[in-house]
């Protein structure tokens, strides 16, 4: 399955939105997004993924 | 002194996180400039995970974390972050930005009382970043906004208080309202100027992380939100035309 990390297409084998953070190594401390839509840490592994979909993980960043 | 969403702060300076030229500069910056509050962001994060050792960083310093909604242009992005940001700094405070001109990230207005009745609605405290217009902060108030955050000057842009006049008459219609001038600081003679016209705190970033010694001017600041928070206190005299002397006349010598 072809997704959209973070701008980047990626294939992965992960089904769910938890898997794929476990897959690509990134931590479990992010906040996440599908699709432009929040989806909370406790929801994660009940989010499954579809071919296309478009995945935002998060991380804290110096800002003003 | 107006608390935040019913938060008392100890230091009338909020201080922005990014450009510093190292994290230890940021942390030393922190600490001599005393602030209260430290603005955050949300990016992209990689399996460094580069974004929780900053945040471990953020935590050590004490201070209260206000997550910012920087660089979004629409609601839903807006709204979409402001969830984002409440899940990971575990905390409903935002700073809401809605930016609408890019040359002068001027906040679009319209957008931006729209996002905050949603937000303000979900729970959030909002704490927007807007213009000095009265009607758009009165629309900001109805939303459920119990903080404005007015600009000095453009972002980054070192100029200061481009309308005192506004920033007064602001103070003036929204006498329980704890009001921040954010952005455009440059000096700490704008920051002083903040405090003065009666403004609850003053949020900066470029002013201090982009100085030739962060550190130094950090320090500055401090002294100089303190001396305006005390001179707004201490109600200064009215500016006068003419001289009016000091020494008094009575009991002059006749010399001439």
């Amino acid at each position: 399955m072809k997704i959209i990390l973070n701008g980047e297409p990626r294939e992965v084998s992960a089904q769910t939105l938890a898997a794929l953070l476990d897959e690509c190594g990134l931590p479990r401390r992010v906040a996440t997004a599908v699709n432009e839509r929040f989806v909370s840490a406790d929801a994660r592994g009940t989010v499954d993924l579809q071919d296309g979909d478009r995945v935002e993980v998060l991380g804290a960043m110096q800002g003003g | 002194m107006r608390a935040f969403y019913g938060t008392e702060l100890a230091n009338p300076l909020m201080l922005g996180t990014a450009q510093y030229p190292s994290p230890a500069i940021l942390a030393q910056a922190f600490q001599a400039s005393e602030a209260a509050v430290a603005t955050v962001s949300l990016r992209r994060e990689g399996a460094d995970g580069a974004g929780n050792a900053f945040w471990q960083m953020i935590r050590k310093l004490g201070v209260h974390v206000l997550p910012n909604t920087a660089g979004c242009h629409t609601v839903k992005e807006a709204v979409t972050t402001a969830h984002m940001a409440r899940e990971f700094f575990e905390t409903p405070w935002i700073k809401l930005e809605l930016i609408g001109h890019t040359d002068s990230l001027q906040p679009d207005v319209f957008q931006l009382v729209e996002a905050a009745k949603i937000l303000s609605d979900e729970g959030f405290q909002v704490f927007p970043y807007t213009t000095e217009d009265l009607i758009v902060g009165e629309r900001l108030l109805d939303a459920g906004c119990k903080v404005l955050m007015p600009w000095g000057a453009p972002i980054g842009s070192g100029r200061g208080l481009n309308n005192t006049y506004a920033l007064r008459a602001m103070r003036a219609e929204f006498p329980d309202t704890p009001l921040v001038v954010d952005a455009g600081i440059g000096l700490p003679s704008h920051a002083a100027q903040a405090m003065e016209l009666g403004f609850d705190a003053v949020l900066l970033n470029t002013a201090v992380a982009r100085a030739g010694d962060p550190v130094l001017m950090a320090q500055a600041m401090a002294g100089a939100v303190e001396a305006g928070r005390l001179a707004h206190t201490a109600d200064a005299i009215e500016p006068r035309d003419m001289a009016e002397a000091s020494t008094p006349v009575i009991g002059k010598a006749f010399l001439s």
